[in-house]
């Protein structure tokens, strides 16, 4: 199975985690991902909020780079904001051509055309889902994850509003929960898993989001939650990143580890924590993992830090006492 | 005999609000059911409710309705879109709403000042980069705008950095005349909107 894949700005860095998992499971999977070549930034949930045809044009761009690979009708975005950015400027330009003959201008500008609804948006969950299957899933588990309790996280934009296929339902998903299951986890009922994790709030008016993200963890908490698994960027980062924050500004004690989806499935794969980006969140998931027989290694340095040590023919340097 | 205009030919503040959005938003449509701010997340702490902001559209309250802080409080979860029974594209209505507050000038007068700010700062990294920079977005945004917040926000950075979860230097595409081009054709078409 072939798809475009658009990572988006996310999974190259503070979510490499979510990319390096992506690609680690793909493999055994039978999927092969081709990434657009020289793909921009979607503009998040901010480009909108500003210039309307500015921000479809940028992501239609995605759009017609996509397209430009032939054989393949099929776009799978990885993070939750990116999906519904191209899934809803897909589906807005099918629904106006006058809409999409004046991105199309807009294009034109840099030589490039997008034939509206050519490429059909995914999103991971929903490729993994419905078109691997959970039986394949499950028929490369050779490690289930048997006694992890996971709560199961959708977040908001991959099940609202649904712009290219309704694929679960907008209020009380079960697909991760099903996956999840395939593993052999423990899936704990998780009411707010739909939930929105704040978004954007943490950077606007922080009180506001840890508000939501204290909802979220209290629940997960409530089901004694060894792990709450995501499948966007976002919710990750502000679960993750905003915990101690949210401990902070609530006097609460909080620890719960926030893993993707993805690296729970290489993990039932047996492949090696490390290879999965395990051990890149904040929240440290090594005493959860610990409980399924995980190790994962300590933390390199980084590079760089370590002082080098002088040449031995060069000359003696003073040395401070502790050093002896 | 005076002349009624049953039916005026001059848009009204509603119907500008629908023109501005993509697709058909539906906004004559809000029976006023509240089901909307009853869904939304960060509904207590709007200074309208979406439902009542969509009544002040209405009756034409343009400048109550392009200070209020809802829009920018909208987090984008569309709860409120999938449960309204007319099908009001409410998300929607609340970036069209965010867009015409900056163009009037008006989301000054909000609560929500701060955040046009932010994503002015976001779409300035993404124009001239064709990449968004984390690190960059909140050290320029939060310096400008709440340099006590730096101090909680810094410990988190530290960690991400530490943990190789941030950039020093923003990623640059290879394209970005294309991009640049584009974007500007783009602005130039849509004028304001």
């Amino acid at each position: 199975m072939k798809y475009n894949y658009y990572p988006g700005c996310s999974l190259e860095r503070n979510a490499y985690a979510y990319h390096q998992s992506t690609l680690a499971i793909a493999k055994p999977l039978g999927i092969e991902f081709e990434e657009i070549e020289d793909w921009n930034c979607c503009g998040a949930t901010e480009y909108t909020s500003i210039n309307l045809l500015a921000s479809y044009a940028l992501i239609t761009r995605n759009l017609a780079l996509a397209a430009k690979n032939v054989d393949i009708h099929k776009l799978v975005a990885p993070c939750s904001a990116c999906f519904l950015n191209l899934a809803k400027v897909n589906h807005n330009l099918v629904e106006s051509p006058e809409l999409a003959e004046k991105v199309n201008t807009a294009l034109g500008a840099g030589g490039l055309h997008y034939t509206p609804g050519s490429q059909e948006i995914y999103h991971l969950l929903e490729i993994l889902f419905n078109e691997v299957g959970l039986d394949t899933i499950q028929s490369k588990v050779t490690k289930p994850l048997i006694g992890l309790r996971i709560a199961p996280y959708y977040g908001c934009m991959v099940v609202r509003p649904g712009y290219s296929r309704k694929f679960d339902n907008p209020e009380h998903p079960t697909s991760l929960d099903k996956m999840m299951s395939a593993l052999g986890a423990n899936v704990v009922d998780f009411p707010l898993k739909a939930n929105c994790c704040g978004g954007h709030m943490t950077q606007i008016s922080p009180p506001v989001a840890y508000e939501m993200l204290r909802r979220l963890l209290h629940n997960a908490a409530e089901y004694q939650t060894d792990i709450i698994v995501t499948l966007c960027p976002m919710c990750q980062l502000n679960l993750d990143a905003y915990q101690d924050n949210v401990n902070q500004y609530f006097k609460t004690k909080y620890k719960i580890p926030i893993l993707y989806f993805t690296q729970l499935i290489g993990l039932a794969f047996g492949i090696p924590a490390e290879k999965l980006g395990i051990g890149k969140e904040l929240v440290n998931a090594r005493p959860a993992l610990a409980k399924i027989g995980v190790e994962v290694p300590e933390p390199q340095p980084v590079k760089g830090q370590k002082r080098e040590k002088p040449a031995k023919e060069a000359l003696p340097m003073p040395t401070m006492p502790e050093e002896k | 005999m005076t002349e009624h205009n049953v039916f005026p030919t001059t848009p009204t503040f509603m119907d500008k609000v629908n023109a501005e959005t993509p697709g058909d938003p539906r906004l004559e449509m809000c029976i006023q059911c509240g089901t909307c701010g009853g869904s939304c997340p960060s509904g207590p702490d709007m200074e309208h409710t979406p439902r009542a902001l969509f009544q002040m559209i209405k009756a034409g309250m343009k400048d109550m309705v392009l200070s209020s802080n809802t829009p920018w409080y909208c987090v984008s979860c569309y709860y409120c879109t999938v449960r309204c029974p007319q099908e009001v594209h409410i998300t929607e209505l609340m970036y069209t709403l965010k867009r015409m507050a900056i163009q009037e000038g008006l989301y000054r007068e909000s609560t929500a000042s701060r955040a046009p700010d932010f994503s002015g700062t976001f779409i300035d990294y993404v124009e001239n980069y064709g990449r968004s920079f984390e690190l960059g977005l909140a050290t320029r945004y939060h310096l400008s705008h709440n340099p006590l917040n730096m101090v909680s926000m810094a410990s988190m950075g530290m960690g991400m950095f530490i943990k190789g979860r941030m950039d020093l230097i923003p990623t640059r595409i290879k394209s970005l005349k294309q991009l640049k081009a584009i974007l500007a054709k783009a602005k130039q078409i849509g004028g304001a909107a």
